[in-house]
């Protein structure tokens, strides 16, 4: 899938997508299929280096890491789409409303989210959890909300943008309803700006996401997730670095592809 | 281009580092364990010195200052610096004189007389007298204001002075071991209110500081009744939630003392630590709350206690080094401990366990929750396991991690849980763990019933002969293995490591940390 750009071969595309699709490839095949049981145990074999049986070795329990990297990516990346899926159209939702009509309502949910903005994501996060209480859906839940606001700002500022377009105008004269004008004239042209804000924000989501298991919210043993099994590879650093490195590298990987792939596509619009 | 390739990944890995450096839940526990058992690579050579500070780590914040009310064993280990009683716990398990110089007990063992030692000093400059012993016992008792604060105490009928150096204690039942409850704190008469804000006890170090979720700092007590102790002239127990991150203060060389390490991690330490290892005296099992409607039946919690495969707990968590057990007693309490090993095995047994469930009317297993306080990775680490072996045998068991208070609340005082692994820390007295799970104590969180068991421990509590004694309590062990009483799994080893420049450190079969004997070398 080569595309070209001005003329030249668009590298972060290519390498984005690549990148990208092995991790959701295994993220996905993970979540049907891994090569172990990924909560099996065997004392026989803690602590196995990676070899061919293992490819990524086995933990303190005897655990395929490699079995649990697919099945903490499958989690990462079902709670990062979720997460996305939940702040974008709650900030497309509320973008598109105040954006376009503004007034009191606008003011106020600007200084909400400018509220909610001054807050570091993961601190806020984390004071949701607590009253919330522990598991995935409440991470998911948490983190939706604590994303929202950048989406409002985005598509607010684009809905500002055009809302005193000439179509828009006409569109109005013509008597088009608001909602039409809204979802159907306006919306579709604030895409290109909105992907690439939705990319950063899936980012944003799978490191809050492994943030939060790493400090022991979020996923729960003995289920897998990256986070996790970074925190409890810690102590064993330098008996087993494969540990800490497995899961590690995977979510360098998958923020790197995920950059290079968002930054690919921006290059190919702009 | 490159340049921002560049940067995009220096973002990458920054954030790698970022995640990997903010502080983590991971906590061991009282446990590890550690392959160098007995031994150290370092040792200490040369002659104490007075003076110096030294720096411990420690788990837990502090519940209460007070030492009549603090419940928490890691309270309890910082305050056995502060504080003494009539006794105190030696490192033998044995009793030895403290505020007291002498005591002797009638033969029908109902009056108590202490004679005060000479000279013994509060940390306020005032002697220790008959007045203070009375106050403290009777506050701790609830002779004063009806509320025991020390439930053994509650069989205390009357205190009375016979002079100044003498006390006499009545009690309305003979027990052997209430010896052991005289080592509740001695404080100044009439200072009960006050103990939580500024303690003042007779130990080798009195109170300085208290910061919550930092540490207490405590210096020494010059005017000590035990000649030329403690060495050191200040001591900072300093709360460290993490044992990652004590790992990382100890080879930073911020702390000097830390007595929780891992397995892992006391190997990681061997070169420039000295890493002492005993048997520590945590009971830990899968409590299971016998008033579940579940767990009521004892099928159900036999089955359970078939399922798990101790050995393998046993070789994952502690490397081997633990203590299996099937009761709730310390092996290292050997003159009442009964090997009871034999009656579940230590290694599973899935057939017996699925017969038993069938039995029961659950061929197809059941759901059961399992309550984990978060802080402790260990216990977290050993459910994970737990309930890989449960799922052996159709058990479909899920991890709860609550955070400590919540337990405490919940799961200990509250008694709302199903299940939940955790350890009770036991005192070197072989009653203070069966009382545990008579029908009506305060501490039977377990909500054991059995009829059997409260009259046996009736007996063994009003027994005067030791050995008719320590036949009571192998009986009731025997009733709590027999009857699943919960799922009891081991005895961790507990693992420290000490600062090579310190000598003296002195392990107890109790759960105290001594400092007093703690000092430099030159």
């Amino acid at each position: 899938m080569k595309k070209l750009d001005g003329g030249k071969w668009n590298k972060y595309l290519t390498v984005g997508l690549i990148m990208t699709g092995l991790a959701l490839a295994l993220g996905i095949l993970g979540f049907f299929w891994t090569p172990y049981s990924t909560t099996a145990m065997s004392a026989a074999e803690k602590f196995a280096a990676p070899s061919l049986r293992h490819l990524f070795g086995t933990d303190n329990f005897g655990r395929d890491i490699f079995s649990r990297v697919m099945q903490g990516l499958s989690t990462t990346i079902v709670i990062g789409c979720l997460v996305v899926a939940f702040s974008a159209s709650a900030g497309i939702l509320l973008g598109a409303l105040t954006g376009y009509f503004g007034g009191l309502v606008d003011e106020i949910v600007m200084r909400i989210t400018d509220a909610v903005n001054g807050f570091p994501s993961i601190l806020l996060a984390l004071v949701l959890i607590s009253i919330l209480g522990n598991g995935r859906q409440n991470v998911i839940l948490a983190l939706g909300i604590v994303f929202i606001p950048s989406y409002v700002r985005i598509v607010r500022s684009e809905f500002i943008r055009l809302r005193d377009a000439d179509y828009i105008c006409r569109a109005r004269l013509m008597g088009v309803s608001r909602m039409r004008i809204l979802f159907i004239h306006i919306l579709p042209n604030i895409f290109s700006v909105f992907w690439v804000s939705v990319m950063i924000g899936f980012n944003n989501a799978i490191l809050a996401e492994s943030g939060m298991s790493y400090l022991g919210i979020g996923v729960q043993p003995p289920d897998a997730s990256l986070g996790k099994m970074l925190s409890d590879a810690q102590g064993y650093l330098q008996n087993a670095p494969w540990y800490a490195l497995a899961p590690g590298l995977t979510i360098v990987w998958v923020v790197l592809g995920f950059s290079l792939f968002s930054e690919g596509i921006r290059r190919l619009e702009g | 281009m490159k340049k921002k390739l560049f940067s995009l990944l220096l973002t990458a890995l920054l954030t790698m580092a970022v995640l990997g450096g903010c502080g983590s839940d991971g906590t061991g526990e009282s446990s590890g364990n550690n392959s160098s058992k007995g031994t150290s690579a370092v040792e200490p050579a040369g002659e104490p010195v007075y003076g110096g500070s030294v720096v411990v780590g420690i788990q837990q914040d502090i519940d209460s200052l007070d030492p009549h009310k603090a419940l928490a064993a890691g309270t309890k280990e910082i305050l056995f610096n502060i504080f003494e009683g009539l006794v105190k716990p030696d490192k033998n398990g044995d009793l030895m004189k403290a505020v007291a110089s002498d005591y002797t007990v009638s033969e029908d063992g109902l009056v108590y007389t202490f004679t005060l030692r000479e000279g013994v000093k509060f940390h306020n400059g005032s002697a220790v007298t008959a007045e203070d012993v009375k106050y403290s016992l009777e506050r701790a008792s609830g002779l004063l204001d009806g509320t025991p604060l020390i439930s053994s105490l509650k069989v205390l009928t009357s205190v009375d002075i016979i002079d100044e150096k003498t006390v006499q204690v009545t009690v309305g039942s003979a027990n052997t071991e209430l010896i052991y409850s005289f080592v509740a704190a001695i404080i100044p008469a009439g200072s009960g209110e006050d103990e939580s804000g500024t303690p003042i006890g007779t130990g080798p170090f009195s109170f300085v500081s208290y910061t919550p979720q930092e540490g207490i700092v405590v210096k020494k007590n010059s005017d000590y009744w035990q000649q030329g102790l403690p060495y050191l002239d200040e001591v900072n127990f300093k709360i460290i939630t993490s044992t990652d991150t004590a790992l990382l203060e100890l080879q930073g060389g911020s702390i000097d003392i830390y007595p929780y390490l891992t397995d892992s991690q006391a190997n990681e330490l061997k070169s420039s630590f000295q890493i002492l290892s005993a048997p520590s005296a945590v009971v830990q099992a899968l409590y299971l709350n016998n008033a579940d409607p579940l767990l009521s039946d004892v099928r159900i919690r036999q089955a359970i206690c078939y399922a798990l495969d101790k050995d393998e707990v046993n070789d994952f968590l502690a490397g081997g080094n633990a203590t299996i057990i099937s009761t709730a007693m310390l092996p290292t309490l050997q003159t009442y401990y009964v090997d009871l090993n034999d009656t579940y095995g230590t290694g599973a047994n899935i057939e017996k366990a699925k017969e038993l469930m069938a039995d029961a009317g659950y061929p197809d297993g059941f759901d059961l929750e399992i309550t984990v306080p978060s802080n402790y990775e260990y216990h977290v680490q050993t459910a994970e396991v737990v309930v890989e072996q449960l799922k052996k045998a159709g058990i479909n068991a899920v991890i709860n991690p609550v955070e400590w208070n919540t337990w405490l609340e919940d799961c200990y005082n509250g008694r709302k849980y199903q299940s939940t692994i955790s350890g009770l820390t036991s005192d070197a007295t072989p009653g203070y763990m069966m009382n545990r799970f008579q029908t009506d104590s305060k501490k039977n969180f377990i909500n054991f019933t059995n009829a059997e068991y409260d009259q046996v421990y009736d007996q063994a509590a009003a027994a005067m002969d030791p050995e008719e004694k320590a036949g009571y309590y192998k009986q009731l062990q025997q009733i709590l293995c027999d009857e699943a009483g919960s799922a009891f799994i081991q005895v961790p080893a507990i693992t420290i490591a000490v600062n090579p420049k310190l000598g003296g450190y002195t392990f107890y079969p109790v759960y105290v940390q001594d400092m007093s004997t703690v000092y430099f070398v030159e």
